[in-house]
């Protein structure tokens, strides 16, 4: 089952190596990872988004907790939660029929073009992974792919409850 | 007014001061002269010098199984400190405090693969309890008491502190600020089980009709034993020892039932499957202990006390989690039968330990003496009764480790000074030096074979250096004992590389060390020339036993089987 860990710990330098290494060490998934400062900047804040079931994802949250830098982890996906994440695609858009095509697909999945090029176009799109996808699939049957890039996916809990120390 | 200032090299040595350390144990190089400087300006410290920095870390290691006090190594940048990763992953996989100090090259060539250069941190992550490295000679004090209690705090274990060279130069001074008092906000090891936990602990142990109680090292790193043996005689329950927690209830106490696990007792495997409760206190359900996870006691109700979560439910289901520290978790344990006015129920208990003294009756630890060819196990025996049971023992890996886990019952905990998590050969000389310098008048025995002494037989020169007479008594096969048992049993005796040929004479290298050399060839003369080597006090001994090299260790369990289905000979199981 595909979990998302948010991960709270100290913005020091190696906390991600050690994070990284954990999972490579203890044969863990990792399918997206993204980390930055949060607003305090002595804390970082890391999601991450893995596989594994019950057993597995006890052990992940054990283990990262272990690690002396973290302060907290938990399981966003064990509750109500917003999950989200960027995409930036570059597609070619060589003819009217093409941009338009493009063009429409970016407002249907309320998009926005970013930037243009002679025969291309960048795009960027936020949602949950499944839209993300979705977005891809509708555009490669539509144009080509230059390049895609995804930011991994960020979440945050809803309501009252928050990850902070 | 004008604050004294210090070198880093100098604000290490004072941080260790104000540690009360006592010793390091280390080797120098180019990265940390300026470090090796600052301890030749002092006395507080005694520095070790070793032959070789695994050796360094091992040494560490063993002083700190023997006291319970932090060991530290101080290694250089490179070699230096790769040659500590085995001995850094050695006390890692035992929970044992150690600090490490580690030169590096100057900050500003970090990363330029400079002479003597290796990402430390980076090599020893996985196998370390936290790292640092320092970035502001300031922070040198502060980062190595935060190294010191994380390494001796929680689930202990080993701490690596990089130390680049422009930290320690003399050129680079500033003030000295210590905190031995270290609080952290990402690091707060709980200590006390929770009270729910220990309410529903005490009512199913009430309830039990087969209980055991098993425990592990935790036992002897949070110093419970006094309290286990409290707890186990109100229960009146039998309790089995992992290897790593021998020595955390007396070998002789009468509810002992020997170790379990792979070389353990039959009584104790047997316990083990047919217990309706297992307690299990500081223990970690190791491979070696379990044997096939699925098959593992499949109709007990498992308490699981650990202080780290990481260790509960993570190869064996715990039905009952306790987080917390096991000498404070087994006062709660006490208290709470207190409350509930607890009285064992005879009845079953006569039932259940009707039972094992039945299985105890089997005599699974025992062997046959075999006429002129010395038995391994005769040797540990007899060195059992010429230390009058009160050595430190401190063991290398493989058939003689076993042998010495099951016929030399453990009086007290430290007692017992082995690698069971790492499996390390070569471990056992050095630990022993670390033993006995922390007790010099005390006996302290390296028991070893040909394969693992050769390992790290250079200390012999650091044993004459520093006057470290410790009794090695090899068990001598000629062989990798254990190896050639597992290539008997698993791989039709094909001898693949097991056979030691061309061993030295170790009564003469002992000599050319400056050391006395004896050599046991026959059943007839082990009693009196164990006993002549015990006799030398002030010199180190190695005893070279030539015991008989076809001897296998049993019990053994089946591989792949339950807990208790074992070989109690050769091709006889249980």
């Amino acid at each position: 089952m595909r979990r998302i860990l948010a991960i709270l710990l100290e913005n020091e330098p190696g906390s991600l190596s050690r994070i990284v290494g954990l999972f490579s060490q203890r044969a863990f998934n990792i399918e997206s990872l993204t980390v930055a400062p949060t607003e305090d900047p002595s804390l970082s804040r890391i999601t991450i988004a893995t596989v594994g079931d019950d057993r597995v994802l006890e052990q992940i949250i054990k283990q990262v907790n272990k690690l002396i830098d973290v302060i907290k982890i938990t399981d966003l996906t064990e509750r109500k939660h917003v999950e989200r994440e960027l995409l930036l695609i570059k597609l070619l858009a060589m003819n009217d029929k093409s941009r338009t095509e493009v063009k429409r697909i970016t407002d249907i999945f309320r998009g926005s073009i970013i930037d243009i090029g002679k025969q291309v176009y960048t795009v960027q799109v936020t949602g949950d992974a499944d839209k993300l996808n979705a977005f891809i699939d509708a555009m490669s049957n539509e144009t080509e792919i230059i390049e895609a890039v995804r930011s991994g996916c960020v979440g945050i809990a809803r309501g009252e409850k928050a990850l902070r120390i | 007014m004008t604050k004294e200032l210090y070198t880093g090299a100098e604000m290490v040595v004072k941080a260790l001061s104000a540690l009360k350390v006592k010793y390091i144990f280390g080797y120098p190089g180019g990265s940390v002269l300026d470090i090796y400087d600052a301890i030749f300006n002092q006395n507080e410290i005694e520095h070790i010098l070793v032959r070789h920095e695994q050796a360094a870390t091992h040494m560490a290691d063993g002083y700190t199984r023997a006291t319970g006090e932090v060991g530290v190594v101080l290694a250089t940048s490179g070699p230096g400190a790769t040659n500590c990763v085995t001995g850094i992953a050695t006390a890692y996989m035992d929970s044992i405090p150690m600090v490490v100090l580690s030169g590096q090259v100057a900050t500003n060539m970090i990363g330029d693969d400079a002479f003597q250069e290796t990402d430390i941190v980076g090599c020893s992550r996985p196998i370390v309890k936290h790292s640092f490295n320092c970035r502001k000679l300031e922070d040198i004090p502060n980062i190595i008491a935060k190294a010191f209690y994380i390494a001796n705090t929680g689930r202990p274990g080993p701490v690596v502190v990089e130390l680049p060279k422009d930290m320690l130069i003399p050129q680079n001074k500033g003030e000295f600020h210590i905190e031995t008092d270290v609080k952290m906000r990402s690091y707060n090891p709980t200590v006390k089980g929770h009270p729910k936990q220990i309410k529903k602990a005490v009512k199913t142990i009430v309830q039990a009709e087969r209980l055991v109680v098993y425990t592990g090292g935790g036992i002897v790193l949070a110093d419970a034993s006094e309290q286990l043996t409290e707890l186990v005689e109100r229960l009146n329950a039998p309790i089995t020892n992992t290897l790593m927690g021998l020595g955390g209830i007396s070998g002789t106490h009468p509810n002992f039932i020997g170790m379990l696990g792979m070389h353990g007792s039959l009584e104790a495997n047997r316990s083990m499957a047919n217990a309706d409760v297992i307690l299990a206190l500081g223990a970690r359900f190791d491979d070696r202990v379990t044997n096939n996870v699925k098959k593992f006691c499949p109709n007990a109700t498992i308490i699981h006390v650990d202080i780290d979560p990481t260790s509960i439910s993570k190869t064996i289901n715990a039905h009952i989690p306790v987080v917390g520290l096991v000498d404070k978790v087994i006062q709660q344990l006490m208290d709470e039968l207190d409350a509930i006015d607890f009285t064992p129920n005879k009845e079953a208990l006569d039932n259940w330990w009707q039972q094992i003294d039945q299985w105890r009756s089997l005599k699974s630890i025992s062997y046959e003496a075999d006429g002129d060819k010395i038995k391994p196990q005769q040797v540990v025996e007899a060195m059992y009764e010429i230390t009058n049971g009160e050595a430190y023992v401190c063991s290398d890996v493989g058939q003689h480790q076993m042998f010495a886990a099951q016929y030399y019952p453990f009086a007290k905990p430290r007692q017992w000074i082995n690698s069971g998590g790492l499996g390390t050969m070569g471990f056992g000389l050095p630990a022993a030096m670390g033993a006995k310098i922390a007790f010099p008048d005390s006996h302290v025995i390296c028991i070893t074979g040909d394969g693992s002494i050769q390992m790290n037989i250079q200390e012999l020169s650091t044993c004459l250096q520093y006057n470290l007479p410790v009794v090695i008594v090899s068990l001598n096969n000629r062989s990798l004992g254990m190896v050639r048992q597992w290539q008997d049993m698993i791989y039709d005796g094909r001898h693949s590389s097991s056979y030691m040929e061309s061993l030295p004479d170790f009564v003469k290298l002992a000599e050319s060390y400056g050391h006395v050399g004896i050599q046991i060839n026959h059943a007839d003369e082990l009693q009196d020339k164990l006993t002549e080597a015990f006799s030398i006090k002030k010199r180190l001994v190695f005893v070279d036993v030539l015991v008989d090299e076809t001897e296998h260790v049993y019990p053994m369990q089946v591989r792949h089987g339950a807990v208790d289905e074992m070989w109690t000979r050769k091709g006889v199981k249980a």
